[in-house]
């Protein structure tokens, strides 16, 4: 038989229903994977008994002959952002050490509900800060991709669900949950050659969700195709009274939906995308791109969305204001760590807990954002970034008035190597084409396009209107159909 | 109507220097009635076991958030209603950014930029005896906001202990203009809107369970000039308390400035048992509260449907009562006394509705029933005379079967037994004469048995009128009808 491992959601769903192999034999497949591939840090916790007691659910309801649940037999990885009941959820950070929550995500639960089982809990950048998966607390992950020039240093799997990645692209699970709030999903969806969608903003419920930045923070899926992000989506979306940003609309059959001729769709390529110093074999992707979504029926028009530039800026002043405030709660009193100096007082428990729990990258965030919120900066910082964030989701409304959707690439160079960018301004300008869709909270999709010369994936996202995600999925299946990309990592681990 | 313009305060305070008068503007904070907190659904109950009334959402655990309880937001409109506020459609939450222990999130759910309340107004009465002195204190908004946990520093000689029952429960913040001029207006005006807020039912008003507690801002001037700096005492909780706070600040604020100091802008707690204030932080130790729209909620909007249900639920309110009560013909001052308290309203409707003439009613209950409840030492909501049974003794005074004296014979009776008025003047006999030929017979009788009486009568001593009125009614047990004895007395005297 062949390897179980590497068939993707889609194809273990079916295979599961047909009967050509059990829930437990993918279950006990990916298991082993993941257990052999602790090089890669990708887990931080693995839970095989979660998984084996969904493929059990999954197998005694198709020997009872009971309609089987929509993710039945398929086991997944679960970004470590989201609390899992009994199972410790730390956000990558110190600060949670050894903290397991009483509860469960909303996400988590519906994907439980649909029958889904969970692999682990997946190492990313520390309270999803990052961009390259190195602000973990408990270590980097590594991307199982190497370049071809034979110096095998080791890449990053992007960030921040580096976790998530790394393992759909080392077939350690055949999806993943993720989080994006800047380009958290996407980024790291295109270093690692798989998709990823960010859907529109409170289409996933935050509820058990470790927060970052509340008005960016969404959940999605990420898989190694279309089909199997929709399949996911799916079980992950839906309104949510707990969550008072949840839209409350029925999920759309977006499986059903999916078909890659774009007739009668526009699709537009946004002239401030083309930025200062992008590399070459991004622009060729790019322009491949185009051929593709024309080549599927689309008509491409050359659109504008003047305040691109300001976008990165404004996202680095309202994402580390609300993270500022966001994470006042981990304070040593009620949860995770507590460090108590020999004497001390409840400020100095504060201070001592905190510089010990949160790593450099949170510290500096959580800087920032006390700053832009602080009485006499709060003007023109916040107030601003603000007024910038809503010229922006204007600019996008008055794109859709050319355009269905755009077609970028999804970051401006392929994995860079780890420690390669020390500077934090370097890495911030890594999400220079996902946050913008951020800010208007808009859905898009990272789809593998191609390899740089290095034999490193690059990815193309798609862009929608609020709630169009089919027509995301849809632009983003013709571009997978005819990018025809086939290549994976090289076993190393 | 006598607004704030021309009802101006005497209060003064004598310095060594001249008078001074003193300026009070009052943040009040009343829990809202709910079975609910504000953004999570543990309960409210005061008085619960520690850490029994909390939920993942008030202990903040990552990734909790939290959802609007629609009952609070509606107290809260309900309230702005009754105190004539504009009531703002759009309003939106902000979150205070501070961390202390008590406060799980690290940051306070409140409302700085857009609160949901805008301004309105609440007339007082600061002398009792004179209801009619009316001054008009300004409100400049009602947010709504989360409560804070409590520490406990009693429990461990070394450690301290959180209790976060009360963390996350709503409250209204009411913030007066500094309108008011003396203690006594202050403390009218938290009278006034403790009754406001327990006729309408958004806060139980109990200040002795924290839930209404008032910051007091307080502030000197020479009479007639601009305003002087502000000091704010945080957390009083009593009325007598918010009258003896602003006495002792106003004074201390007085005595730094006329000995050369100046009033520094700064926070300061009282303290009950000495009704003295101290400082508790300066400006210098303020907060930076880092005030920003709280991105786990949505801009609250309100629609037609909502505000009109919140109108419509509105109850008569005092203002509206006392009128209604002065037009039907009690006196402005038991008015006031009936519409005081809401229980005492609703005893007096249900006593009016039950068909009770209204004048006799009101001199009944501020008279008899508050004497008896007062010796009881209950409240009228725990009265033994239910209004229906009080509304059968009044009916039985005006139909003439009892007269005012065997009314309180009866009433007493009433007390005692709880038996209704009719059982208890048929049982024991106790109903008034009209008989004529009774009475006639007994007036003889007091004739004939004080004849150097009635010779000085005669003679034009009026005054002994009232004697044998008494002897007549002496004799018969109390029981004649007065206006009868009094008929048949002139008669047989001025023959």
């Amino acid at each position: 038989m062949s390897d179980l491992t590497d068939l993707g959601v889609a194809a273990i769903r079916d295979g599961v229903r047909r009967g050509d192999f059990s829930a437990r034999e993918v279950a006990d497949a990916f298991v082993v994977k993941v257990s052999r591939a602790k090089a890669l840090n990708a887990f931080l916790v693995e839970t095989p008994e979660h998984a084996l007691a969904a493929a059990r659910e999954a197998d005694t309801a198709r020997a009872a002959g009971e309609a089987l649940k929509p993710l039945a037999g398929v086991p997944i990885g679960m970004k470590d952002l989201f609390c899992t009941k009994g199972v410790p959820s730390t956000a990558a950070s110190r600060i949670l050490d050894g903290f397991a929550p009483p509860y469960e995500s909303t996400v988590s639960q519906n994907l439980w509900n649909a029958g889904a089982g969970m692999l682990g809990k997946l190492n990313m950048d520390q309270f999803a800060m990052g961009s390259s998966n190195e602000t973990s607390a408990f270590g980097n992950v590594i991307s199982p991709w190497r370049r071809k020039d034979g110096g095998n240093a080791p890449l990053a799997p992007g960030g921040s669900s580096g976790g998530s990645s790394a393992a759909v692209a080392a077939r350690l699970c055949p999806g993943a949950t993720g989080t994006d709030t800047g380009g958290s999903i996407r980024q790291p969806a295109a270093f690692t050659g798989i998709s990823g969608i960010k859907p529109t903003y409170g289409r996933c419920s935050r509820w058990g969700v470790i927060a970052f930045a509340s008005s960016l923070d969404q959940a999605g899926p990420m898989a190694r195709d279309v089909r199997d992000c929709a399949i996911v989506l799916e079980a992950m979306a839906g309104f949510d009274p707990k969550d008072a940003t949840s839209l409350q609309l029925d999920v759309p059959r977006w499986e059903h939906g999916l078909s890659s001729s774009l007739h009668g769709v526009r699709v537009g390529i946004p002239k401030e995308y083309r930025v200062d110093g992008m590399p070459a074999e991004i622009e060729a992707l790019w322009q491949s791109g185009i051929d593709w979504v024309r080549d599927a029926g689309a008509e491409v028009v050359e659109v504008s969305l003047p305040h691109t530039r300001y976008a990165l800026p404004a996202y680095y002043i309202i994402a580390p204001a609300e993270a500022s405030s966001n994470l006042a709660r981990y304070d040593g009193v009620r949860y995770g760590l507590r460090d108590l100096p020999e004497g001390a007082g409840l400020q100095d428990m504060y201070a001592a807990t905190r510089a010990d729990g949160f790593g450099e990258e949170v510290k500096r965030r959580i800087l920032i954002g006390t700053y832009v919120l602080s009485a006499g900066f709060y003007d023109a910082y916040y107030t601003q970034a603000q007024k910038v964030r809503a010229l922006i989701a204007r600019d996008f409304e008055q794109a859709w008035g050319r355009c269905d959707l755009l077609l970028t690439p999804t970051a401006p160079s392929a994995a860079f190597a780890l420690g390669e960018k020390a500077d934090p301004l370097a890495m911030y300008l890594n999400d220079v084409f996902t946050v913008p869709s951020s800010l208007a909270g808009l859905p898009a999709m990272s789809v593998p396009g191609g390899l740089d010369a290095a034999g490193l994936p690059l990815g193309l996202q798609i862009i929608g209107k609020p709630l169009d995600e089919q027509a995301v999925l849809n632009a983003s299946l013709a571009l997978e159909e005819r990018a025809g990309f086939a290549a994976r990592p090289e076993v190393w681990w | 109507m006598v607004s704030g313009d021309t009802m101006e305060s005497s209060y003064r305070i004598q310095g060594a220097t001249g008078e001074w008068e003193v300026v009070i503007g009052l943040e009040v904070h009343a829990q809202v009635t709910s079975n609910a907190k504000l953004f999570s659904g543990a309960a409210t109950a005061f008085g619960a076991e520690p850490n029994t009334q909390v939920s993942l959402i008030d202990a903040a655990m990552p990734g909790m958030l939290p959802v609007p309880n629609r009952e609070c937001i509606r107290q809260a409109v309900r309230t702005g209603m009754a105190i004539d506020a504009q009531i703002n459609r759009w309003s939106r939450f902000d979150r205070k950014n501070y961390f202390y222990a008590d406060l799980p999130q690290g940051y306070q759910i409140s409302q700085l930029y857009h609160p949901l309340v805008g301004e309105g107004h609440v007339d007082v009465a600061p002398d009792e005896k004179n209801p009619d002195a009316v001054k008009r204190i300004g409100v400049e908004r009602i947010h709504v906001e989360q409560d804070a946990g409590k520490l406990m520093h009693d429990q461990h000689p070394t450690r301290s202990y959180v209790d976060l029952n009360r963390s996350g429960v709503a409250l209204m913040e009411i913030v007066s203009r500094p309108d008011m001029r003396s203690p006594a207006e202050a403390g009218a005006y938290l009278r006034k809107l403790r009754a406001v807020l327990r006729y309408v039912g958004s806060c139980d008003g109990n200040m002795e369970e924290g839930s209404m507690r008032a910051d007091v801002n307080v502030s000197v001037r020479r009479p007639g000039e601009g305003f002087g700096t502000r000091t704010e005492t945080k957390n009083v909780n009593s009325v007598r308390f918010v009258m003896q706070a602003i006495e002792y600040e106003a004074k201390r604020q007085v005595d730094v400035i006329e000995s050369g100091g100046t009033v520094e802008q700064e926070t300061r707690l009282f303290n009950p048992d000495t009704g003295t204030t101290r400082t508790m932080r300066s400006k210098e130790d303020a907060h930076d509260y880092r005030y920003f729209p709280d991105p786990d909620l949505l801009p609250l909007e309100l629609d037609d449907a909502f505000l009109e249900e919140c109108r419509a639920s509105l109850p008569e309110l005092p203002d509206a009562k006392r009128s209604r009560y002065e037009a039907a013909g009690i006196t402005p001052y038991n008015a006031g006394v009936l519409t005081a308290e809401v229980e005492t309203a609703r005893w007096f409707d249900a006593l009016l509705e039950a068909g009770a003439p209204a004048l006799q009613a009101s001199t009944c209950v501020t008279g008899e029933l508050f004497g008896a409840l007062n010796r009881l030492g209950k409240g009228i909501e725990d009265s033994p005379v239910a209004p229906a049974q009080a509304a059968e003794l009044l009916a039985l005074v005006a139909d003439g079967t009892l007269s005012g004296s065997l009314a309180k014979q009866v009433f007493e009776l009433m007390l005692e037994t709880g038996q209704g008025a009719a059982a208890i003047v048929e049982e024991r006999g106790l109903k008034q004469t009209s008989d004529t030929g009774a009475i006639e017979a007994v007036i003889a009788d007091v004739l004939a048995r004080n004849p150097a009486q009635l010779e000085q009568y005669r003679a034009g001593k009026q005054a002994l009128f009232g004697f044998f009125v008494g002897q007549t009614m002496k004799a018969m047990g109390g029981k004649a009808n007065p206006g009868v004895v009094n008929d048949l007395l002139r008669k047989a005297l001025d023959v």
